[in-house]
């Protein structure tokens, strides 16, 4: 309880300031530009762009590419605020396959299902059926880990990965890696990595060129939001040693519903909105529950991220985007961080 | 030699009868349904965090949270199955100790059961 909203919010504050940048004034900036927060990473000094401006007019070079982040769809939740959560899973991936830049594939980062029941499983796979990206990267969230030690998440999705569920693999020379935090978890702790799993990525990153960017995505942010509300991984530290001598890193979460964004050095962190579900700002409520808000309101709350990786520069742009078409975001209202 | 054994082997029941029913008498009268213990999940907590109960005493667990619990033994004692909304999960406790658990979904809820 030591942390109130406003420290944390100042804290965040100071360390997206850490490279001069008047982040305060550039989030109202970016709120202001287009339908989502943006930014690009370029050599370690973000810049601005506006979403509305579009990445799918006059990008798209070759080797350019984009791909999108869904989170958190706990398929088989039913109250409120949201009694119908394939209905909103549907409609991410109907702005996915609506979107003018087709996306190469879709990263999942956990929660997937609420209870981790094969008829969830299945309800999910038939609405992700419908996605255009045919490629569908998974990383289990702790709702997923709930039958026999993972073993239905591991069977449908785990094939061909490591331990709990880690892997890598290589898109046109950006490197991706997807972490487990939530397998294992220690009584008092928050999300964890364990030995086994941060030998394995020491060894994945080993001898790739600094110049390569890297994507790492896991469930449980990969830096400490709130403490209090497990909000953080607890051997993360040392998995961001290893990714310290690369130029760009992006660090892709989800399982707090809702945005969150750091720079720190050459890492930028970023977590994503639920497709189900929003979740209370960190110590805004007594707990971490699903928060209630008016069903008008849901569509605005709930979204999916889009991130554009450009060649020249080897930057990557992450955009958030509401299911809701009238979003705070795109109306011009400010919004506070 | 053989007779020795079959002497001891002769004497030891009754006498492991005796100690049986001494150190099980007292807390079975003390352990009626009033001994028995409640603890609520709400907001991602177990209230009370910490309940103390009598040997042979029977504690429930109850999520009253929209979102699934688990009420795991730190040390392997008791594992309850997820538990959704409204659903509980009871152990009895037969004998004396200190038993911390936590929920493995959510590993900052913890709590713990002193049986005396
Ligand atoms: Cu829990």
């Amino acid at each position: 309880m030591a942390n109130n909203k406003q420290d944390l919010i100042d804290q965040n504050l100071q360390d997206l300031n850490n490279d001069g940048v008047d982040r305060r004034g550039f989030l109202k900036c970016m709120a202001w530009a287009g339908t989502g927060l943006v930014w690009t990473m370029s050599g370690g000094i973000p810049v601005s762009r506006a979403f509305a401006k579009g990445y799918g007019k006059d990008a798209a070079k070759s080797g350019d590419f984009t791909f999108v982040q869904i989170s958190d769809s706990h398929i088989g939740f039913n109250k409120p605020a949201n009694p119908d959560v394939t209905a909103t899973l549907q409609t991410a991936i109907n702005k996915i396959n609506a979107m003018q830049h087709k996306p190469d594939f879709i990263i999942h980062t956990g929660d997937l299902s609420q209870l981790s029941k094969p008829s969830e499983f299945d309800t999910l796979d038939q609405v992700l059926k419908g996605a255009s990206p045919k490629q569908i990267y998974f990383v289990p969230g702790e709702h997923d880990m709930l039958s026999d030690n993972g073993d239905e998440y591991l069977q449908r999705y785990g094939k061909g990965t490591k331990g709990t569920g880690w892997y890598s693999f290589d898109q046109k020379g950006v490197h991706f890696v997807g972490l487990v935090n939530v397998a294992n978890l220690k009584a008092g702790g928050m999300g964890s990595l364990g030995q086994d799993q941060l030998e394995w990525l020491e060894n994945d990153l080993k001898g790739r060129s600094a110049s390569t960017p890297v994507v790492l995505f896991a469930h449980i942010p990969l830096w400490t939001i709130y403490p209090d509300w497990g909000w953080g991984t607890d051997d993360s530290e040392q998995a961001l040693s290893y990714v310290k001598r690369f130029g760009s890193v992006t660090v892709l979460n989800g399982h707090i519903h809702q945005i969150m964004q750091k720079v720190e050095g050459k890492v930028s962190f970023h977590t994503a909105m639920s497709t189900a579900f929003p979740q209370p700002a960190p110590g805004s409520a007594p707990s971490a529950g699903p928060m209630k808000v008016p069903a008008e309101q849901l569509q605005q709350v709930l979204g999916i991220t889009d991130v554009n990786y450009v060649v020249s520069g080897r930057s990557l742009a992450v955009v958030d985007s509401p299911l809701g078409a009238s979003s705070p975001l795109a109306s011009g209202k400010e919004t506070e961080w | 030699m053989a007779t020795k054994n079959v002497w001891i082997a002769g004497l030891v029941p009754p006498v492991m009868l005796a100690v049986l029913l001494l150190t099980a008498a007292s807390p079975r009268v003390k352990a009626n349904d009033a001994a028995n213990a409640e603890v609520k999940i709400d907001n991602f907590s177990f209230g009370p965090q910490s309940v103390t109960v009598p040997v042979g005493a029977t504690v429930t667990w109850t999520n009253r949270d929209d979102i699934p619990h688990t009420v795991v033994s730190t040390e392997g004692v008791f594992k309850s199955k997820v538990r959704d909304t409204d659903e509980k999960f009871s152990y009895t406790f037969a004998k004396a100790g200190t038993y911390p658990y936590y929920c493995t979904i959510h590993p900052k809820m913890t709590g713990q059961i002193v049986v005396q």
